[in-house]
């Protein structure tokens, strides 16, 4: 059993000032999830009269994305490849300080303690991160044949759980591996060319209209990424993004002299 | 009230039933679809799709759902697969095949019309979702990949990795946001319906709470979807999400609305073992990894714990392959779940507190190669690790059985309708294709059925032939219904006592577990039948709800959650009782059959059996609606 010592990030709600409350935490067994370890606290709080402290959690196994917070700096905290959900404590050791956080930026505005508001990513995907079939009218799926090497690239980018860990990661709080993802996923498939260009454009328009940062290449959200989504996607929307403001160009040009 | 219990399956050649329903069902005029509101609740696999579909429909759709974005409803955690009827393997595969291993797998307790069709449509799902860009499994040569799921003989099931559900979901989820981005859905997140507002007998709309401002408010609409999920959180300990509840359809039960089959539960067998006192929630492996994997515990009591790869292979009991030489490890879900709660019985468990069994992937390791099988289940080797902190390439993997899906539901007839006319049920909030057990990678195939493909059409067929009045706020029901909301959440909040909502909840969940589980007997339903209303009653007197009602507070969302599991719980138990037969996941120890497998009892349980509410600690009044076999014929399943 370990001893723990924790700072944690307070605020009643989104107007107000926020401030760290310290807890000391005894009997923390290894086999407890970082949630679980929090939940032994709240009902802790509970019990005591005091306010528990919310934080968004959902599935517990790694894939809805519904939790994260900042843990001694790091989203998801220390391990590689691990939602918050899924780390467990035997990552850290008797006596730790952990100070814990929600995500900083300003995109996500903090709802409340350690949940904050997410759903600027739901404008960036309606802004264009999907394929427009209506629902009957596919062709039979074998008719169109994708190699599996694009299959296998289209899934890799497909994993992201939309979690914000790369937001959180970023030093400007940029969204570029989340939207170079979906990007990406879509950009493989063959059933994904007919928008693909609009869709970079209109996507990338979305990020900046939310208040994301521009990318600088730190790479801190391709560490931080639970799904260890590769910063190549971003590159990768860059090329499609110049494609795109090319051939909009190009377009503009062409219904202007007609 | 006086209730009919009409299927309203067409009759005639099964194959056609679907086709010539769908000729006879009434449309709505494209012109006059925009005029029609409908409210979706539950944004997952049947929710999400459905919302789409009846976007682009033209309708006006409303979606709510609890979570902050639709794109984390519980659908997105399945793993294995999805099944259709498409014989790209020619392996001998068809619709009819998948509807007759349905309707056997399911114990022959579903309706052969529904299952039909749902085998139908399998084919059309594929279809559809490869075209929105689901990045599925392929071969090198860019065709779509199989493999073969528990309980099947023949490659049916799509996969994208270990990870079919989020890709499925997500693929629903960006078709929504399509038509969000159109204006032809409008998105509710972080909202919970409370209550539900049924208006001359049909239901007109919802009691909604904003989970972030508190502000509790009417929507009102000419048809109501009901895609909430499955209760599997009645047990507190299940592979479900934390936030998965029945109040959606609990609330629709208490007004009206039929709840047939509870105790029809699934027991998942392949999932990680409870560790401690402060497990939250368990973990499936998918169940692929039986495909590779061999179950096994040690002979002797006394072995149990030694260290595995010390027991020497003749000291080993591969209890699946011994009892079920053609299926081996890939028997169905419910017998796997019992075998290995049998052996735990006999004391050969093994792990924490002797509630585990080994799942060896040495022999898979010798014969494949360390490479392929990491290829194959990399990523379930790499969460079991994170979670156990054991290396399932090095020592075998502890698995044991955990609650995993719920094939009971709120009653609905062929439409997907429940009893009360506008409120419709899909996914697996309704009690329809799985009968007393599902199949494996066949709830992803359900819920996407009903939400692409049968409701856009039986709700515009219902729509077509009412005249409905105007509702809004200020209708007298809708009144009656926000008061009692407001009541229920103001009492909650005052009741000030000593003890969590988590803590009944655990207390209930072990009391399920115990007496209504993997196996069930009269005596033991008895004691949970007597000691639900005192937990209920304890919980009302001494519940500590800290916080107010108008801000975000998550002890009170899940306060509302325990008291309606108190009710359902009841419930269950009770439906488990009155089901004197073993069928499927609901296994009554009294009746099995010389060699210890599930006797069901035809002649007298053939039946679907659906509920109607009385009120709190009120006998319910049971309906039965008659299942006939035109196709399948019951028969004792055998996977010897």
């Amino acid at each position: 059993m370990m001893r723990l010592k924790l700072h944690v990030w307070r605020q009643k709600s989104g107007g107000t000032q926020g401030s760290f409350a310290d807890y000391d935490m005894t009997d923390v067994s290894a086999d407890m999830s970082f949630l679980e370890m929090l939940d032994v606290l709240n009902e802790k709080l509970t019990a005591d009269g005091s306010d528990p402290i919310a934080f968004d959690h959902d599935c517990r196994e790694g894939i809805c994305g519904a939790c994260g917070m900042v843990v001694n700096g790091e989203p998801h905290g220390p391990r590689k490849a691990t939602t918050t959900c899924q780390l467990h404590m035997r990552s850290f050791k008797d006596g730790d300080e952990l100070w814990i956080e929600p995500w900083r930026a300003e995109a996500f505005p903090v709802i409340k303690d350690l949940v904050v508001d997410r759903s600027a990513f739901d404008r960036v995907i309606q802004a264009g991160g999907y394929i427009s079939v209506r629902s009957g009218s596919a062709p039979e799926a074998n008719s169109t044949l994708v190699p599996k090497l694009d299959a296998d690239a289209a899934f890799d980018a497909a994993q992201c759980i939309g979690c914000g860990a790369c937001v959180a990661a970023c030093p400007n709080a940029s969204a570029m591996l989340f939207v170079s993802a979906k990007v990406s996923h879509l950009g493989h498939l063959p059933q994904g060319q007919p928008e693909r260009y609009a869709r970079v454009r209109k996507m990338v328009a979305q990020m900046d209209a939310e208040g994301f940062g521009g990318c600088t290449n730190h790479k801190e959200c391709e560490a931080a990424c639970p799904k260890e989504i590769s910063i190549s996607h971003i590159a990768r929307l860059n090329r499609d993004l110049l494609k795109a403001q090319l051939t909009a160009a190009e377009e503009k040009k062409v219904s202007e002299s007609a | 009230m006086d209730i009919q219990l009409k299927s309203n399956a067409p009759t005639g050649e099964i194959s056609q039933r679907w086709e010539k329903h769908r000729f006879d069902m009434k449309l709505v005029n494209p012109a006059n679809k925009r005029k029609y509101n409908v409210i979706v609740v539950g944004s997952g696999l049947a929710g999400g799709a459905a919302a789409a579909s009846l976007g682009e429909l033209g309708y006006n759709v409303k979606c709510f759902c609890y979570q902050d974005s639709p794109r984390r409803a519980h659908s997105i955690a399945a793993q294995g697969g999805i099944n259709a009827a498409k014989n790209y393997q020619n392996d001998g595969d068809s619709i009819y095949r998948l509807f007759y291993d349905t309707v056997k797998g399911g114990d022959f307790r579903a309706r052969e019309s529904n299952v039909f069709r749902l085998a139908e449509i399998s084919v059309n799902i594929i279809d559809q979702c490869a075209a929105q860009g689901v990045p599925f499994a392929r071969e090198y040569s860019g065709h779509l990949a199989n493999r073969s799921f528990g309980g099947a003989q023949v490659s049916r099931t799509f996969y994208a990795r270990g990870q079919t559900g989020q890709q499925l979901l997500l693929g629903a989820y960006q078709a929504l946001w399509k038509q969000i981005a159109d204006g032809k859905v409008k998105m509710y997140p972080r909202t919970e319906m409370l209550d539900r507002v049924v208006v001359n007998g049909r239901a007109r709309g919802i009691i909604v709470r904003d989970m972030v401002s508190g502000k509790i408010e009417a929507q009102m609409a000419d048809a109501v979807i009901l895609a909430t999920g499955g209760y599997g959180n009645v047990f507190y300990l299940s592979t479900n999400a934390k936030g998965c509840n029945v109040m959606a359809a609990w609330r629709a039960h208490r007004r009206g609305a039929l709840f047939a089959n509870p105790c029809y539960t699934q027991i998942h067998p392949t999932c990680i073992p409870v560790s401690g006192d402060h497990q939250s929630k368990l973990t499936l492996m998918s169940e692929s990894l039986r495909n590779d994997g061999r179950v096994w515990v040690p002979k002797r009591k006394e072995d149990v714990g030694k260290a595995p790869g010390s027991i020497a292979e003749a000291d080993r009991d591969y209890y699946l392959e011994r009892k079920y030489p053609s299926f081996g490890n890939l028997v169905p879900r419910d017998i796997a779940s019992r075998n290995a709660k049998d052996v735990c019985d006999e004391g050969r468990g093994v792990g924490p507190g002797g509630l585990g069994v080994y799942l060896d992937f040495a022999d898979a390791i010798k014969r494949l190669g360390e490479a392929a099988v990491a290829e194959r289940y990399g990523n379930l080797f790499d969460m079991y690790e994170r979670i156990t902190g054991e290396n399932p390439y090095k020592v075998p993997m502890r698995i044991f059985p955990a609650i995993h899906y719920t094939m009971g539901g709120l009653w609905v007839d062929y439409n997907l309708m429940s009893n009360v006319p506008g409120l419709f049920v899909g996914g697996e909030a309704n009690f329809s294709d799985h009968g007393a057990n599902r199949l494996g990678a066949s709830a992803l195939m359900q819920g996407l059925a009903d939400g692409y493909f049968v409701l856009p059409y039986t709700v515009g067929h219902y729509l077509a032939q009412q005249k409905l009045e105007p509702v809004d706020a200020n209708t007298a029901e809708t009144k009656a219904a926000l008061a009692a909301v407001n009541d229920r959440v103001n009492k909650l909040l005052s009741i000030k006592g000593t003890r969590s909502a988590d803590s009944f909840h655990k207390e209930l969940g072990k009391l399920c577990w115990d007496k209504c589980g993997m196996a069930r007997d009269a005596t033991g339903l008895g004691e949970a039948l007597k000691r639900i209303p005192e937990l209920r009653d304890e919980f009302w007197k001494n519940l500590r709800v800290p916080g107010t009602g108008a801000e975000l507070n998550q002890s009170l969302e899940k306060a509302g959650r325990v008291a309606d599991f108190l009710e359902f719980a009841e419930l269950m138990c009770l439906d488990a009782l009155q089901r004197e037969e073993s069928c499927g996941g609901h296994f009554r120890t009294e009746f099995q059959t010389e060699e210890g497998e599930a006797k069901r009892d035809d002649e007298k349980f053939s039946y679907v059996a659906a509920w109607e509410w009385k009120g709190v600690g009120e006998p319910p009044v049971l309906h039965k609606e008659h299942l006939d076999f035109e196709y399948v014929h019951p028969s004792q399943r055998s996977y010897k």
